[in-house]
C-alpha cells in the first residue's frame, strides 16, 4: 500500500508460554493517526511496545514474526538504533527528575553523546516545545525542573522529548489516561496537529478519543487483530461482532 | 455497667500511651548519659595543639592526636575510594535483577558481611593483605594503611550496596523505560538518569558507612596496626583514633587517658555529625518524580 511506514508480519509475541500477540498483520500508514483498542489484556500494549522493541525490558517475552519500518526488519536492527526512530510516550508523565525543561528536550541528545552547538541545540528546543504547544507556557521557565509542571504539561514535555529525536514514529501508551479533561484535549489537539509531521500509533481505552482523533482504527481482541479499518468505517460499521459489542458498551 | 466499661478502656488506652512515650524516654537516657559524659570529659583536652601536634613520648606531658587523625582520614579514604564504586555498581545491578541467581547470591553474601564479627575481618585481613604482602617483598610491607583501609572497606560495603539497591528498587520503571525509549544506551540510562535520580539515598548510604567504619577498631589492629608516629605512606603502619584510643585507654598514664577521651569526644563528634549530615542530605535532595 502506497504511504505505508510501518508493517507486522505475523507477528507473534510470547510471555514464556503465554501467548499475548497472535498473528498480527497490520500497515501503518505514514502520517496518520492509528489507534489501537481493546478490552484490557488484550495485547495492545504489548503490540505497541514491540514497535520500538522497549519490550524487551521484559526478559520473558518473545517475538516471532517481522516488523518492517521503511521495509527494513527492525527487530535485526539494534535496538538502540529503532528506538530513535521510534519514539514513545508512556502512561503516566515522567519527565527525567533531575533535569530541567530544557535538559529534558535534549536528553535524548545529551544522553546519546550527540554534541551540537548552543544555538542548535536552542533551536530544537523551542522548536520541540512549540511542536508539543508547550512552549508559550514554558519559554521563561526552560532552567526549571520538569517535575514542578502539571501532569498535562508533564505529559506534554514528555512528548516534546521524544519529537526532539525527530522520531518517524511516535507511539503513545494511554498517554491522556493519568490527565484530567482539559490536559487531554489540549493532547488530542495537539496529536492532530502532529501528524502532519509523524506519524502516531496511539493505544487508547477511551472509545469517544479515538473517534475523535484517529484516521485509523483497530481492535484487538485475545491478542487478535480482530478489526482494522479507517476510524468512521470501523466506528458506524464494525465488520465483527466483538467490535461491534466493544464499541456498544457490551464488553470490555 | 456501659459507662464503666468505656471508663475502664480509656484508662487503659491512657496507661499504653504513657507507657510508650514512657519507654522511649527511657531508652534514649543512655545515649545522651554517654554523650554527656564524652563531652565532660573530652571537652578539657580540646584545643587546637589537640588537633595538631603529635604524639609524646612516654613521660612528657601534652601530645595531641594529628598523627590519629590524619590515619583515620587516609583509611577512610581508602576505603571510600573502594568501597563506593564496588557498592554502588553491585547496589545498581541488585536493583535491576530482582530474581536472578546471581543476584540472590549477591544479597546472601551482603547479609553474611554485615553479620561477621569485625575482629574476623580484622583477622581475614591479615591473613590474606598482611602475610602475603610480607612474605612477597620479603619483610619490607608488613602491617599497611592500605590494608587497613581494604579491611574497613569491606565492612563499608553493605551499607552502600543496600542502601542503593533499595533506593533505586523506588524509582518508577517507567523512568527507565522512557530513557531507553529515547535510544539511550542501558549504561547510560543507568548512570545519567536513575542514579541521580537516587543520590540522595545512595549519598547518605555513604556517609552511613563512613560513620561506622570511622569508628571501628577491631579489623584495624591486625592490619594498620597503629602507629606513634605521623605517618602519610600507605604502605606503612598508621595509627587511627579508634585505635589511639584503645592504646592510649589501656595505658597507665593520666594525661593519656585524658588525650584518650578528647579523642573519644571528636570521634563521636564526628559521628554524629555525619549521621546529621546524612538525614539533611535526605531532606534536600530528595527528588520528587
Amino acid at each position: 500500500m502506497e504511504g505505508t511506514i510501518l508493517t507486522t508480519k505475523d507477528l507473534f509475541v510470547y510471555y514464556d508460554t503465554k501467548c499475548a500477540v497472535n498473528n498480527v498483520n497490520i500497515e501503518f500508514q505514514k502520517n496518520k493517526i492509528t489507534a489501537i483498542m481493546g478490552p484490557s489484556g488484550c495485547g495492545k500494549t504489548t503490540l505497541l511496545r514491540c514497535l520500538n522493541r522497549i519490550h524487551e525490558l521484559n526478559p520473558s517475552a518473545k517475538v516471532e514474526g517481522k516488523i518492517l519500518l521503511h521495509g527494513e526488519d527492525l527487530l535485526a536492527i539494534d535496538p538502540i538504533l529503532v528506538r530513535r526512530k521510534v519514539g514513545m510516550v508512556f502512561q503516566r508523565p515522567n519527565p527525567f527528575p533531575t533535569m530541567s525543561i530544557y535538559d529534558n528536550v535534549i536528553s535524548g541528545y545529551k544522553l546519546n553523546g550527540i554534541r551540537l552547538k548552543k544555538s542548535e541545540f536552542d533551536e530544537i528546543v523551542e522548536d520541540s516545545l512549540k511542536k508539543a504547544a508547550l512552549w508559550k507556557e514554558v519559554q521563561h521557565d526552560l532552567h526549571k525542573r520538569g517535575t514542578f509542571l502539571s501532569g498535562g504539561q508533564q505529559q506534554r514535555l514528555c512528548i516534546a522529548r521524544a519529537l526532539a529525536m525527530k522520531p518517524d514514529v511516535l507511539l503513545l501508551d494511554e498517554p491522556t489516561s493519568a490527565l484530567d479533561p482539559i490536559s487531554t484535549s489540549h493532547i488530542e489537539e495537539l496529536l492532530v496537529e502532529l501528524k502532519k509531521t509523524v506519524t502516531i500509533i496511539i493505544v487508547t481505552h477511551n472509545l469517544a478519543q479515538a473517534g475523535r482523533i484517529s484516521d485509523y482504527t483497530s481492535f484487538m481482541y485475545l491478542g487478535e487483530l480482530v478489526e482494522f479499518g479507517a476510524t468512521d468505517k470501523v466506528f458506524t460499521n464494525p465488520q465483527n461482532e466483538q467490535t461491534e459489542r466493544f464499541l456498544t458498551g457490551k464488553f470490555g | 455497667m456501659k459507662d464503666f466499661s468505656i471508663k475502664w478502656r480509656i484508662i487503659k488506652n491512657n496507661i499504653f500511651k504513657i507507657s510508650i512515650i514512657g519507654i522511649s524516654l527511657i531508652s534514649i537516657i543512655p545515649l545522651f548519659l554517654i554523650l554527656f559524659f564524652i563531652f565532660q570529659k573530652g571537652i578539657a583536652s580540646i584545643n587546637l595543639n589537640f588537633f595538631i601536634a603529635g604524639t609524646k613520648p612516654t613521660g612528657e606531658i601534652g601530645g595531641g592526636i594529628a598523627n590519629a587523625l590524619i590515619g583515620t582520614v587516609i583509611l577512610v579514604l581508602i576505603a571510600f575510594a573502594i568501597a563506593v564504586p564496588f557498592g554502588v555498581i553491585t547496589g545498581i545491578y541488585l536493583s535491576d535483577n530482582k530474581k536472578s541467581k546471581l543476584a540472590s547470591w549477591v544479597r546472601w553474601a551482603v547479609e553474611l558481611i554485615q553479620g561477621v564479627p569485625s575482629i574476623v575481618l580484622g583477622l581475614i585481613g591479615y591473613a590474606w593483605l598482611v602475610l602475603p604482602l610480607s612474605k612477597l617483598t620479603g619483610g619490607k610491607i608488613s602491617f599497611s594503611a592500605l590494608a587497613g583501609g581494604l579491611t574497613l572497606s569491606i565492612m563499608m560495603l553493605p551499607s552502600i550496596i543496600k542502601s542503593t539497591e533499595e533506593t533505586l528498587k523506588l524509582i518508577p520503571h517507567s523512568l527507565k523505560e522512557s530513557a531507553l525509549a529515547l535510544g539511550v544506551p542501558y549504561y547510560k540510562t543507568m548512570l545519567f538518569v536513575i542514579l541521580p535520580a537516587g543520590l540522595s539515598g545512595i549519598i547518605t548510604g555513604i556517609l552511613l558507612g563512613v560513620a561506622r567504619i570511622a569508628g571501628e577498631t577491631a579489623p584495624l589492629l591486625f592490619t594498620a596496626f597503629g602507629n606513634y608516629y605521623m605517618n602519610v605512606n600507605i604502605l606503612k603502619p598508621i595509627d587511627s583514633m579508634p585505635l589511639l584510643i584503645f592504646n592510649y585507654a589501656t595505658s597507665p598514664y593520666e594525661d593519656l587517658h585524658n588525650i584518650a577521651w578528647g579523642a573519644s569526644f571528636v570521634l563521636v563528634s564526628f559521628v554524629l555529625l555525619l549521621n546529621i549530615f546524612a538525614r539533611l542530605v535526605v531532606k534536600r535532595w530528595k527528588v520528587q518524580f
